[in-house]
């Protein structure tokens, strides 16, 4: 097949672009440029799309053997990504941008374009397998528990998934690493990313504040009762515990966590743990990656988070719109995160929370 | 086998170079020493700067050799700068908007830490620079002039400049030219010209790269930017680069470019295209242009996808502007003409040379419906 290789520069599209080489593919080296005003060299395992990455991803496709160039997608990356992820703050949601971009960027503009200049499809060095069956593709966990990125793939349509392919799902990280040694990529020790790529500090909280400003507002507890004054409520986080400021006890000295944030009054409601449990959820723009999902009660996991448990639980699908209901109650759920729904390892739907009780 | 229409990038080097190069490079001897091995090979640089002096039309002693056509740009811009507003007096550099980064970038650097103003001269539609608007600025600015910095050729268009005109309108203001895409290619006399400085490069002619000329007229001294041994009229010092100078004078004392043939394989060429792809749009095509260039726009496409696609059919060429972190960005020169942004971004730069056959012509028309029906769905 041709296909267009996602690098980085970081040590996982190297090896997977290396292994889909070595299986006979066509491929073609591209990095995407997703920041308009790149940093020259990165700093540890934050932030990424330096000056450094693109030389290091340049290097590793040479040492490849494959074509390599430089795709500019800030523009795209800005509109789909940052926007939206500041204006999700800003109702008061919960984002992961990293899912945003797996959605709008990495499996949808690049995609698009790869398909549309006639290649195949795009590798990405993303943990996560596919499997092969009858009606296309089918989207799993990787072997890898503690690398798996099944979570953040979950947007992907079943068009999206049939056209991507993920060599490393069947490959603990660590032997990654001491294949890219053996390959002679230079990438092979480089630090993974963690955090979000455009906030290289890592403190989305004062990163939200330059970009926003920090509109004032009262802290309150579920009478209403002002306790507090927060710097702009997008920069809480539901079950957020640390950091609140609160002058005015509880009774009983037990700590007060962040509820709910309301961003038309700009009010950070506060209250004791066990007002966090969440026991169902409801999401939006559910997206099914495999198989259809049949009418009624399905049994299966909900995962909330990257790297969160997989939660027993009985969920629907209908009209766009994704339920579950836990068997055990959740602490600290907040809307804007995805819920992602397993059966066994296999990804059966994602959705964005909207409703929880 | 690739199909190289990038010739403007680079140029494959001369097989006499290469073995002139061979052979200089078995001698033992640094020029500048008083022995026999460095009177030998002192002996060999000097014949070269000869040759290369009379190819010219300059004294061989004005001839200063530099690492690239880059650093002979620097030395010209920094060092004219320096000497002339040494009092404060003329901070003024005059270049024109469609000069190569090499220019350009010195020049904004003395704006940064230096005082400089820089001026930048318009261009016509065609891409030849404004006349009427360098008359006006040296009437307007006179004796606060530092220099004119006007290239010789376009290295996107292809297209020729009036220099001489610019040195009759300069009267005694210098005029530095960066000639590098000119040199071998179209008629070239530093002498003729009146310059006060001249760029060329040995790796657009046939030559090495990793050597540069300075052509400095006599008599002038300019404050050096490399400091150490004095080599090269005290103006670039570092031991002289005998083997690359030896190949360069073989590039072009040996040279297999023939302008004429090379005109012929451009419109063959130009005409495939627009045979091919009706709406394509060569660029600067009604004005004097050097024969190894054309500039082609191809509508409804992105020149990077375009590049990529071509690439796969084992095809280089360009976008001709630089990269910036290895992103496209749009061409300055083809801003400065008056195209549409979109324009811009959908133009490709092909480069034919000495190398150059009819049958890669061929394979590029006969690739190129299919590349830009891709690219156009790909936009």
């Amino acid at each position: 097949m041709k296909l267009i290789a996602a690098m980085s520069g970081g040590v996982d599209s190297a090896v997977a672009a290396a292994r889909a080489v070595e299986d006979g593919h066509d491929v073609i080296g591209v990095h995407l440029a997703l920041s308009s005003n790149p940093q020259k060299y990165r700093s540890g395992a934050r932030g990424c799309c330096t000056i450094e990455d693109s030389h290091d991803a340049r290097r590793a496709a040479d040492v490849i053997g494959i074509p390599f160039y430089i795709w500019d997608m800030a523009e795209e990356f800005h509109e789909n990504v940052v926007e939206n992820f500041m204006s999700e703050y800003k109702s008061g949601r919960t984002p992961n941008p990293c899912l945003r971009c797996n959605e709008k960027i990495k499996f949808a503009a690049v995609l698009d374009r790869a398909k549309n200049m006639g290649f195949d499809g795009v590798i990405t060095g993303h943990y996560a397998r596919t499997v092969d069956t009858p009606e296309g593709k089918t989207l799993h966990r990787a072997i890898d528990p503690l690398k798996d990125q099944s979570y953040v793939l979950a947007v992907l349509t079943r068009d999206q998934i049939n056209g991507a392919i993920f060599p490393l799902g069947d490959t603990q990280k660590v032997d990654i690493r001491i294949e890219a040694e053996r390959r002679g990529l230079a990438v092979a020790q480089k630090p993974d990313s963690h955090d979000i790529c455009f906030v290289p500090s890592g403190d989305n909280a004062g990163w939200l504040r330059d970009r926003m400003g920090s509109e004032a507002g009262p802290i309150v507890d579920q009478d209403g009762k002002q306790l507090g004054t927060h710097k702009g409520a997008y920069t809480y986080t539901i079950g957020q515990r640390k950091g609140l400021g609160l002058t005015v006890p509880t009774e009983d000295g037990s700590p007060r966590f962040v509820l709910k944030i309301e961003p038309v009054s700009n009010t950070v409601v506060v209250g004791p743990r066990e007002d966090l449990a969440v026991s169902s959820m409801r999401g939006e723009r559910a997206i099914v990656c495999g198989p259809e999902i049949a009418p009624g009660s399905h049994r299966g996991f909900v995962q909330i988070r990257a790297h969160g448990a997989p939660l027993p639980a009985t969920y629907s699908y209908a009209d766009g719109f994704l339920t579950a209901q836990l068997d055990e109650p959740l602490l600290g759920l907040a809307t804007g995160q995805a819920m992602v729904i397993y059966d066994g390892d296999r990804v059966v739907a994602s959705a964005t929370i909207c409703e929880t009780a | 086998m690739s199909i190289y229409l990038d010739h403007a990038a680079t140029t494959p080097m001369n097989p006499q170079a290469i073995e002139a190069m061979s052979n200089a490079l078995a001698i033992i001897g640094n020029p500048s020493s008083l022995h026999a091995d460095g009177r030998a090979v002192r002996k060999y640089v000097e014949d070269a700067r000869d040759l290369l002096a009379k190819n010219i039309d300059c004294a061989p002693s004005e001839i200063i050799f530099t690492g690239s056509g880059t650093e002979a740009n620097n030395i010209a811009i920094k060092g004219i700068f320096w000497e002339r507003n040494s009092s404060r007096s003329r901070p003024v550099v005059i270049t024109s908007a469609i000069e190569h980064q090499a220019v350009l970038e010195p020049a904004q650097w003395l704006v940064a830490h230096e005082g400089a103003q820089h001026i930048v001269l318009p261009v016509t539609e065609d891409g030849v620079v404004s006349l009427d608007a360098l008359q006006l600025l040296v009437s307007q600015h006179g004796d606060s002039i530092a220099l004119i910095s006007i290239m010789h050729s376009n290295n996107e268009t292809g297209v020729i400049q009036p220099v001489a005109d610019v040195v009759d309108i300069a009267g005694d203001i210098p005029v530095h030219c960066d000639a590098v895409q000119s040199w071998s290619k179209a008629p070239l006399s530093f002498k003729d010209l009146g310059l006060f400085a001249m760029t060329l490069s040995g790796h657009k002619v046939g030559g090495p790269i990793g050597i540069g000329i300075l052509v400095l007229s006599r008599g002038i001294d300019i404050p050096a930017l490399i400091h150490g041994g004095g080599q090269e009229r005290e103006i670039r010092s570092g031991t002289v680069n005998a083997p690359s100078i030896v190949a360069l004078a073989a590039a072009i004392s040996k040279s297999n470019y023939s302008a004429h043939d090379v005109a012929a394989l451009r419109h063959s060429f130009e005409r495939g295209v627009e045979r091919v792809i009706p709406d394509v749009v060569i660029n600067s095509a009604d004005v004097d242009r050097l024969p190894g260039i054309s500039s082609v726009t191809f509508p409804g496409t992105l020149n990077e996808t375009l590049l990529l696609l071509l690439d796969s059919e084992q095809i280089s060429c360009s976008t001709g502007a630089a990269c910036t972190a290895g992103v496209h960005r749009p061409s300055h020169v083809l801003e400065a003409m008056g195209l549409a942004e979109d324009s811009v971004m959908s133009t490709l730069r092909f480069s034919f040379g000495a190398t150059t056959t009819q049958s890669d012509v061929d394979d590029v028309i006969a690739a190129l419906p299919k590349v830009v029906e891709r690219a156009r769905s790909a936009r």
